[in-house]
């Protein structure tokens, strides 16, 4: 892929962490964990860049094998991240009625 | 310079794929500011990780250009997500909600060193590194470097917790300076490797570099400061995402690294905040190591009541409003459902029953929450800090179990106290406070808590679990 000048992918990334801000502030302190996990599980969108470098014609390099290792970490990230967020949130219930 | 490059409309449309999938992460997160669209949220997050790397495959497609046979090289990216994701939901599925610290720390982790490999692979597959601008190089760099000592760093944490090495801190003479040098000669290395492209083993030693330095910077570290390392290596694992981002010029990556690196940095702020500590002395005071004697030879603060079952049974009977307030000790005993037990039969009885928890309280942020609804405790009477304190006068039992220093009064008045100003919940204003706790012993912090001498505070001494059971029993006996 074609590197951008750097000011574009900059602005991108500062604009970016405001949002983060914004929106982060936001979660209530109960939620801090499934937070923690699920951005977490975000984050394992390394995968992509995982899967754009271990993907290429020249089986058996150096560069691709670390590629495929990214992606199984990744995917680890990526599933775990997701599916223990899931389990944590599910737990959270309203009170329910009064025996 | 790179192997492949793109024709701009299939661009365009994984370009577009990318913007589209952000937007979903932005909104799973948004719906995560309450918990009834927390779950969902979740879920559109997940899709918007779906898209994107299914647009990623799409793209790497696109390269194949005629007589390249990319079947072999499919074959294996599969067999890669394969293991990924049978190892990655083994995990998710089998932890325990007790080992949670442990799993979000491996995570982190997992995410920190997915990143240092891209950068690493991006890197050797240049035919030409020359050709490759400066920033690029940077970042690269950087990602390296945050992606080790993520790793590494996140590694030492897990360990910690999971109490494979001790979980309190480790210090060397030296450490701070040997810890700065390494990290300036990462930052060297970073710079020699901008000006002489082609030096691959430049980019080794940071590698080398920073795995051991990830290590050396959380070892000190002592157990009960985990809240704030964790939040601060997830606020990393974004970070390193965001560079490898760069490096790849690719506006998913680096999106979502600044979204989580965000995240983890208020994460920090708010832990740091609750201890009343900067991050620096945090990262690098060793609080926690050895007890500082001052301490510990403070002069005797009273007489220590130590109440029955049976009497505290009574007391709790005749309460209107009880307040729990859980620690780490309540997680090591994994005393939750207990907890739930006895709360149930006090609200029998019409008993209001609350819960007052801490930012710090336990090994990561939001740690009692995920405990206390696990045991399906309801989550209107989870209170934080701001909403509990206030309530104290009106409360006429406060039970802390396993918590220490979140309690301790001290915070209040005593100005030479290591947690003046840290704040506290003010347990010592509900009419009678019950402690259960296993000893006397001081806490994380190695400072005696006050409370104990309190005229209206009762030790219930043994280890949570059994404490909490034996309250339920004398209180299903009375009734």
């Amino acid at each position: 892929m074609e590197s951008l000048p750097l000011l574009v992918p900059l602005t991108v990334f500062v604009l970016a962490v405001f949002v983060g801000f914004e929106v982060i502030n936001k979660v209530p302190s109960t939620l801090h964990t499934p937070l923690m996990s699920g951005s977490n599980a975000i984050s394992g969108i390394t995968i992509i860049g995982a899967l754009i470098c271990s993907y290429g014609p020249s089986l058996g390099s150096v560069s691709v094998g670390l590629g495929l290792l990214a992606v199984i970490f990744a995917m680890i990230n990526v599933v775990g991240g997701y599916v223990v967020t899931q389990r944590m949130l599910r737990m959270f219930k309203e009170k329910g009625p009064r025996r | 310079m790179v192997p492949f490059v793109l024709n701009s409309d299939a661009y365009g449309l994984v370009g577009y794929a990318y913007l589209l999938a952000a937007v979903l992460f932005i909104v799973g997160l948004k719906m995560l500011s309450t918990i009834k669209s927390a779950p969902k949220g979740n879920i559109v997050s997940a899709l918007g990780m779906v898209l994107a790397a299914g647009a990623t495959l799409l793209l790497v497609n696109l390269h194949a250009e005629p007589g390249q046979d990319f079947t072999a090289s499919l074959l294996w990216v599969f067999v890669a997500a394969g293991i990924g994701t049978a190892a990655g939901l083994g995990l998710g599925l089998s932890v325990q909600m007790t080992g949670m610290p442990q799993m979000v720390a491996l995570l982190n982790g997992f995410g920190g060193i997915a990143s240092l490999l891209i950068a690493c692979a991006d890197y050797l597959r240049q035919t030409d590194p020359t050709l490759i601008e400066s920033h690029i190089l940077t970042a690269a760099g950087l990602a390296v470097l945050i992606g080790g000592v993520t790793f590494t760093g996140s590694l030492v944490a897990f360990s910690k917790l999971q109490g494979i090495v001790t979980g309190s801190p480790i210090l060397f003479p030296m450490q701070k300076i040997v810890n700065a040098l390494m990290l300036l000669a990462c930052v060297v290395m970073v710079g020699m490797l901008v000006a002489n492209p082609k030096q691959e083993a430049l980019l080794g030693f940071v590698v080398v570099l920073a795995l051991v330095l990830g290590v050396l910077l959380v070892i000190p570290i002592g157990g009960a400061d985990m809240p704030v390392v964790i939040s601060l290596l997830n606020s990393y694992s974004g970070l390193a995402a965001a560079m490898a981002g760069f490096v790849l010029s690719n506006m998913a990556l680096i999106i979502t690294g600044a979204l989580v690196g965000a995240s983890g940095i208020i994460l920090t702020q708010i832990m740091c905040k609750a201890m009343n500590r900067s991050l620096a002395n945090v990262l690098f005071g060793g609080v926690g190591a050895a007890p500082t004697g001052k301490a510990t030879s403070g002069p005797a603060k009273g007489i220590v009541r130590e109440f029955s079952l049976e009497d505290a049974a009574i007391v709790l009977e005749a309460a209107r409003q009880v307040v729990v307030v859980p620690g780490y000790g309540m997680a090591v005993a994994q005393a939750q459902h207990s907890v739930k037990e006895l709360a149930d039969v006090l609200e029998a009885r019409g008993i209001t029953v609350k819960y007052a928890i801490h930012p710090v309280a336990g090994r990561m942020p939001g740690h009692m929450n995920v405990l206390l609804a696990e045991a399906s405790v309801p989550y209107e009477q989870l209170c934080d800090l701001d909403a509990i304190n206030p309530q104290f006068d009106q409360t006429d039992v406060a039970l802390v179990i396993g918590a220490n220093d979140v309690t301790n009064p001290a915070a209040r008045h005593a100005k030479d106290s290591p947690i003046y100003g840290m704040p506290i919940l003010d347990v010592d204003k509900a009419r009678t406070v019950f402690v259960v706790k296993r000893s006397l012993n001081p806490g994380f912090a190695g400072v005696d808590n006050e409370l104990y001498y309190a005229p209206n505070c009762g030790m219930l001494f043994g280890d949570a679990k059994k404490v909490v059971n034996g309250l339920t029993n004398e209180l299903k006996d009375s009734g």
